[in-house]
């Protein structure tokens, strides 16, 4: 290996480090560092002045490692790796050091040994920097078709903007028909239009579409492979076949809580949720004059503590068409707070209070009670302003219940390795730099599957979820990281562990020269180290990551 | 002269997407905490073996505190899970060793809980300098047993 000539920038950030931080001292501290050639300040190192003076430094001193002191990797690795491969470098060799949101903002009463603790820091990154390594992104062919899953509103709307830019999609429905929760929905907000408005149409022009295929009554059993190259196998009533994709979108949608034992639910007929209003209302039934709705049943508790942010809406909706259907019938609206987000939503929760629907403020204290035999007839509430409990008459008493992750997403997400959240929903990479993508290339998330959402937001998410997908199918490549594990093959025992500890059944265990040996697929593998830590013989390496690098970050500490 | 406090110096492995993310987070909300912890950022708590910590405590580290994201929330799926059964088993051997095992901690800190990071680090610094310097290693720890 060439001698290591490390050049470190340190950013004053502003003030935000340089008003905490002695950052000239630092400068010429990293000056006393082995193998710093070079060490300059910036007011702003992400400023295009910085930049420059990266590339500059790279040119005039020869610097073949670079170490920023700044910020966070999360936030600006990729620019200062960017201005190290402009210059000619590769931008492996780039190392970060984050003396502000770990140094400078957590200790502003305590200078000096922020100081102290930011020459330590650019101790351990230089440590690092002079041991990093060179390392090459594989590029992986990108097969040009998507896998869709689940055939609801979201999927339709992601197959349909994907199969229009050329795409070819494999939409796959375990129902025996395309549509989803919409076809259970009477009228939508805002504009009360009928579900079947949006919802067939939609239907149609996916099953016309040349580019779509459609499964129905069909679940994906396997899904292996990785971005680029999927491989799915699919499973019809018991007959099974197996396509191919680029990337995957993952719009399962979410079920709505049957609210069993509660409130009457199941024991008394004319206790219903509001997905059967719903039905009730789209097939012209009578549901009488008397309409409690009860909210948040069995949503906002210990054991289910999320909102489910759409059902206050249909409450709000339903109440204001039987008010316009039938003015005479009294509706009740039991509520622990109204959540009506948006112009349009609020002005449906006032056009309901104009139309006369009655808001009560009820906590989980002092719950509504059911009254009533063979059937409910009253609904006894503690009345929060009155200071008393009312009692209220019921033809139909309406529970409003909220979405729930959906019963197949645990399958799915060993299936294909994406992350559900402490709800059992899926989980985006992240919920605003990454929010319809999975933490796994080439997977994606739009509509309930994610989180409960209106048919709007579902389209919005599933437009958003096809632009991503569509990327790597265009472009016809990828380049995933190259910080992968590599196996030593001499010092390799075979033993395994680290097969058995891959979350992503990236290693498996081949027979190279008549020995058994660990192989690493680089596609497949995320680079978690996973494997690294588990291997007994020292023969896994995870790059950019190594126990030699991280041995010297831990030796320039305590040194 | 006064001998002044001791003042230990932690290395605390963070996970680049939760534990360094809350850490950052700390940042941005401008939370206070003790200057002792030095952070690796690692991509999974799963990378940590139980030979880097040791290690750590060899070079002198006073405590080592391993940070992943909660369980279930693993970025890498399971990770986290091969960490906490390699630091349940790692804390057993550090007794064995001589090490007061609350030397070593195990904290899952999501990318939402800067007041959690700052938290543990508090507690951690806290600890340490009631247990005092790690001597195990060095001349004056071998003399005293």
């Amino acid at each position: 290996m060439e001698e290591p000539r490390v050049g470190v920038f340190i950013c004053h950030c502003g003030i935000n480090i340089a008003a905490y931080v002695d950052v000239p001292s630092l400068v010429e501290y990293a000056r006393t560092l082995p193998n710093v050639v070079h060490a300059e300040r910036n007011l702003f190192t992400c400023s295009e002045e910085g930049i420059s003076a990266i590339k500059r430094g790279i040119g005039e001193h020869g610097l073949n490692r670079v170490v920023v002191a700044s910020c966070t990797p999360r936030t600006h690795e990729p620019l200062f790796r960017a201005a190290c491969e402009e210059a000619g470098l590769n931008k492996y060799l780039f190392e970060f050091v984050n003396i502000r949101d770990q140094c400078s903002w957590v200790h502003m009463r305590q200078p000096e040994e922020a100081t102290a603790k930011a020459r330590d820091l650019v101790r351990m990154g230089v440590a690092k920097a002079r041991l990093l390594e060179p390392l090459e992104e594989i590029e992986i062919p990108v097969l040009p078709s998507a896998l869709v899953l689940g055939g609801g509103v979201a999927g339709m709307s992601a197959a349909l903007n994907l199969a229009e830019q050329g795409f070819e999609v494999h939409l796959v429905e375990k129902e025996k028909e395309l549509g989803g929760t919409l076809l259970s929905l009477n009228r939508l907000l805002p504009g009360n239009g009928e579900a079947g408005e949006l919802v067939n149409p939609l239907v149609q022009k996916v099953t016309e579409h040349g580019k779509i295929s459609t499964y129905l009554s069909t679940r994906a059993r396997d899904i292996s492979g990785f971005i680029g190259n999927f491989e799915a196998t699919l499973d019809c009533n018991g007959e099974e076949s197996t396509v191919k994709a680029g990337t995957v979108i993952v719009a399962t949608g979410a079920e709505v809580l049957k609210p069993q034992g509660a409130y009457g639910y199941g024991q008394f007929p004319n206790v219903i949720t509001q997905l059967e209003l719903e039905g009730k209302l789209k097939r012209g039934e009578d549901i009488g004059q008397n309409v409690v709705m009860i909210n948040c049943v069995g949503a906002r508790i210990p054991e289910r503590s999320y909102c489910s942010r759409i059902c206050c809406m249909t409450a709000i909706k339903n109440s204001c068409l039987i008010k316009e259907s039938n003015p005479g019938a009294k509706v009740w609206v039991l509520h622990r707070d109204i959540m009506a987000y948006g112009v349009d939503f609020e002005e449906a929760y006032h056009r309901a209070m104009e139309l006369g629907v009655r808001f009560i403020r009820y906590d989980l204290e002092r719950p509504p009670e059911i009254g009533g035999n063979g059937k409910a007839d009253k609904v006894k509430v503690w009345h929060q302003l009155m200071g008393r409990e009312i009692e209220l008459p019921a033809d139909a008493v309406v529970l409003t219940t909220p979405m729930l992750p959906g019963t197949d997403n645990e399958e799915i997400s060993r299936m294909l390795k994406v992350p559900l959240g402490s709800q059992g929903f899926f989980l985006e990479a992240h919920l605003k730099l990454m929010p319809v993508e999975f933490a796994t290339s080439g997977i994606y998330i739009c509509g309930a599957a994610r989180w409960p959402t209106t048919a709007p937001e579902a389209i919005t998410q599933a437009y958003a979820a096809a632009s991503k997908a569509a990327a790597p199918l265009r472009r016809g490549f990828v380049k995933p990281e190259a910080n992968t594990s590599s196996v030593n093959e001499r010092v390799c025992s075979g033993c395994g562990f680290c097969e058995v500890v891959c979350p992503y059944k990236a290693i498996e265990l081949q027979t190279k020269n008549g020995r058994t040996v660990s192989h690493v697929n680089v596609a497949v593998c995320k680079g978690c180290g996973t494997c690294a830590a588990a291997c007994t013989s020292g023969a896994i390496t995870m790059n950019h990551f190594t126990d030699s690098e991280i041995l010297a970050q831990i030796e320039a500490m305590v040194g | 002269m006064a001998t002044a406090e001791f003042e230990p110096k932690i290395l605390a492995f963070c996970c680049n997407w939760c534990s360094y993310a809350g850490a950052d987070l700390a940042g941005v909300s401008r939370m206070q905490y003790p200057p002792n912890v030095r952070i690796i950022r690692v991509m999974c708590s799963g990378r940590v073996s139980p030979e880097l910590v040791v290690k750590a405590l060899r070079s002198g580290a006073d405590g080592v505190v391993v940070l992943g994201c909660h369980i279930g929330d693993c970025h890498y799926i399971s990770g986290n899970h091969r960490t906490k059964k390699r630091m349940a088993i790692l804390r057993g051997l550090l007794s064995y060793m001589g090490v007061d095992p609350r030397r070593v901690r195990l904290e899952w800190v999501s990318a939402s809980e800067g007041d959690r990071f700052a938290q543990v680090v508090t507690e951690v610094t806290r600890e340490i300098k009631e247990l005092g310097p790690n001597r195990l290693f060095t001349d004056q720890g071998q003399e005293k047993r």
